[in-house]
């Protein structure tokens, strides 16, 4: 049994993708974040890998970009307002098909905000944030054990689809200290050899590109083959989680920071005999549509808790339809949902 | 003085004529047909007098030009 | 077609795919790849070099030379070769294959860094003094009272400032080992291209450093005129401006 350290959750974060072979790392400073690079520059040097503090956003994760292309696994990390000049990066990754890992640790919102924690990205980071169609994987932690675990399986989910995977934390979860057990490498091996760029020694010279302007390179095509990938993504890669949500006539649905909240508030719920539950998505995109429609099917109804204006309530409504009665309770600009408020809005509807 | 030719592809030639501005012999000149893609192309009119100094190989752009040196 | 006693001395290098490119007529692009793929044979590097291709005209370098190649978005090819060179250190050579907007308008942080860093990069700057992808629009190396779709009345230095020099702006850094101007507008000029980037690839070879090679190129169709015509145009409008040389030679 490995022993148990504590760590911050940023800390935990950039430990786990070193443990995941990630040698290569590229940011730029922003809050609530900047533990991450600070943790990489430390690290990195001790095993013989690269960071590179850049000139900005942008370049950074051109150089991520760089990097996948010549087959490393690479992260790189930012918050709101940095992950917003991060787009066009992104959708060229998805474009050249290259994995990479990006952090956002999410911040109060619109414009330069505040530095609090905020889920105010949902709509950014899972309906694709940049331009052309395309999805990134979406992982969503609820902890520091989380933020570390789901971490090794966003290099995996990378590498095994070819797809710029995102872990969307907040300032809360990044700067919260939280007891671990840090994960093991998960040992899996991707071949590369097909397309990355090592020298065209003994074979065709590869391209890494995502211009397609004739008929032997077509757009359509790469569309066609990334909408594939993506179904068997929806099919298979699903992640989320339930709490005391099996007899729930009262289902709270939140992520990450939110979810914490609520599941104190079931808590105190249940304490006065209101049967609440909590459902949890772990996997952003792709949504669990399915999941959240079976565990919802015999509750009264369905609360979305969330640090921004109620965004996943879409997501929610798509999965459980307009027959089911479907209520938000969102705080933005950085503030945090009293655990008050959540069992306050419940309770109330449990006794009209 | 060396003596050789230009073997100019009429397909690959766009008829831009640098190489006939290139050529210090003036032995390059732009064709009266047109080639596959419907471009007038370079030919060289007197290649006896071709020294194979290679300026029109060097200034063309679409490497459309070999240049043949003959010995003796 | 030739005599018994003939010896092929010019042919076309190998490291240049054998098809017909999509440049217009005249375009000093396809002057710079073969000059490129005549120096990737020269070196023996074919096998170990990997390209970097800019928004832009030249955006499709990759499909005509036969190395590995990758896309950058617009601006960014430093920054990707930065990744690509942090991956692979000297075992792998990186061309990047920049033009004027590209390196001098919406990538000049990206440019500025690469070279103030030092990366052991060749950047090969493509400066015809105009968009020409997007069809004729000023640059930021359009000269003064040049006339392009945006800039209709010529080039009001008032409004849209001086054209920049790159060679002299990248030769205020410390880091880069070797920096210099050239044309491709002759075939005195081409050759002393061909020099300068011989040089800035060795450089990297030998893992000495940043090279910056900023090559003076014609655009006869942004710039309306006919190609010999633009041969000139590089010789009385461009250099006048920017003077051909070297920079810096470490």
């Amino acid at each position: 049994m490995s022993e148990k350290v504590l760590m911050k959750g940023n800390e935990a974060l950039a430990e786990a993708a070193i443990i995941a072979g990630c040698r290569h790392y590229f940011a730029y400073p922003i809050t609530p974040q900047n533990e991450i690079p600070a943790y990489m520059a430390l690290r990195m040097p001790m095993v013989e890998g690269t960071f590179l503090q850049a000139e900005s956003e942008i370049a950074s994760i051109n150089m991520v970009y760089g990097a996948s292309a010549a087959g490393a696994r690479v992260m790189t990390s930012s918050s709101s307002p940095g992950i917003s000049l991060k787009q066009e990066g992104i959708s060229y990754l998805a474009g050249a098909e290259l994995p990479a890992v990006i952090v956002n640790m999410m911040r109060g919102g619109p414009g330069l905000g505040n530095i609090a924690g905020s889920q105010a990205d949902y709509f950014q980071a899972t309906k694709g944030g940049g331009h052309g169609d395309y999805h990134i994987i979406v992982l969503a932690p609820g902890n520091v054990q989380e933020l570390a675990d789901l971490t090794i399986r966003a290099f995996d989910l990378a590498d095994e689809y070819r797809i710029p995977v995102m872990i969307l934390g907040d300032g809360f979860l990044g700067q919260m200290s939280e007891p671990l057990v840090l994960p093991k490498p998960t040992g899996k091996k991707f071949d590369k050899s097909s397309w990355a760029l090592s020298g065209a020694k003994g074979r065709d010279h590869h391209i890494v590109y995502s211009l397609r302007l004739t008929p032997e390179h077509a757009l359509e095509e790469l569309n066609i083959r990334l909408q594939e990938r993506y179904a068997a993504i929806s099919e298979k890669e699903i992640l989320f989680d339930t709490y005391r949500a099996d007899d729930a006539e009262f289902l709270l649905v939140a992520f990450g920071t939110s979810s914490r909240l609520c599941r104190n508030a079931v808590n105190i719920l249940r304490k006065e005999g209101i049967k609440a539950g909590l459902f949890r998505p772990i996997t952003l995109w792709p949504f669990p549509y399915d999941e959240l429609e079976k565990a919802a099917e015999k509750v009264r109804m369905v609360l979305s808790v969330e640090m921004n204006a109620g965004q996943m309530i879409e997501d929610i409504r798509l999965a459980l339809g307009k027959d089911k009665d479907i209520q938000s309770y969102g705080k933005m600009g950085g503030v945090v949902p009293e655990v008050d408020e959540i069992v306050e809005k419940v309770r109330s509807y449990g006794t009209r | 003085m060396a003596r050789g030719e230009p073997e100019i592809n009429p397909e690959r030639c766009k008829g831009c004529e640098l190489c006939v501005s290139a050529c210090p012999e003036g032995i390059l000149a732009m064709s009266e047909g047109f080639n596959k893609q419907g471009q007038v192309y370079s030919e060289c009119i007197a290649p006896e007098k071709c020294t194979a100094c290679m300026s029109c190989a060097i200034i063309c752009p679409d490497s459309a030009i070999r240049i043949w040196r003959y010995a003796g | 077609m030739a005599q018994d006693n003939a010896k092929l001395v010019y042919d076309r290098p190998e490291a240049l795919v054998d098809r017909a490119h999509h440049y217009c007529p005249g375009c000093g692009h396809g002057i710079i790849h073969k000059l490129l793929a005549e120096i990737i044979d020269d070196a023996g590097i074919r096998e170990n070099t990997i390209i970097v291709a800019p928004v832009g005209c030249s955006v499709l370098a990759y499909f005509y030379l036969n190395v590995d190649g990758c896309e950058a978005a617009h601006g960014r090819a430093p920054a990707v070769a930065t990744g690509i060179k942090r991956v692979h250190g000297n075992s792998k050579h990186v061309l990047v294959y920049q033009g004027d907007g590209d390196l001098l308008a919406i990538g000049t942080a990206e440019t500025i860094h690469a070279a103030n860093r030092g990366e052991n990069l060749t950047i090969i700057f493509v400066n015809n003094a105009i968009y020409g992808m997007t069809g004729g629009q000023m640059a930021p190396t359009s000269l003064a009272e040049q006339k392009t779709k945006t800039s209709p009345y010529g080039r009001k230095v008032a409004d849209f400032g001086q054209p920049i020099r790159a060679c002299e702006m990248i030769n205020t850094l410390e880091a880069p080992v070797f920096i210099e101007r050239c044309a491709v507008n002759s075939v005195k000029n081409i050759l002393k291209t061909k020099k300068a980037l011989k040089k800035a690839v060795k450089n990297q070879v030998e893992g000495r450093g940043y090279s910056f090679v900023e090559i003076l190129s014609m655009c006869p169709t942004g710039w309306g005129i006919k190609p010999v015509d633009a041969l000139k145009w590089v010789e009385d409008a461009m250099i006048p401006y920017y003077p051909l040389g070297n920079f810096r030679d470490r």
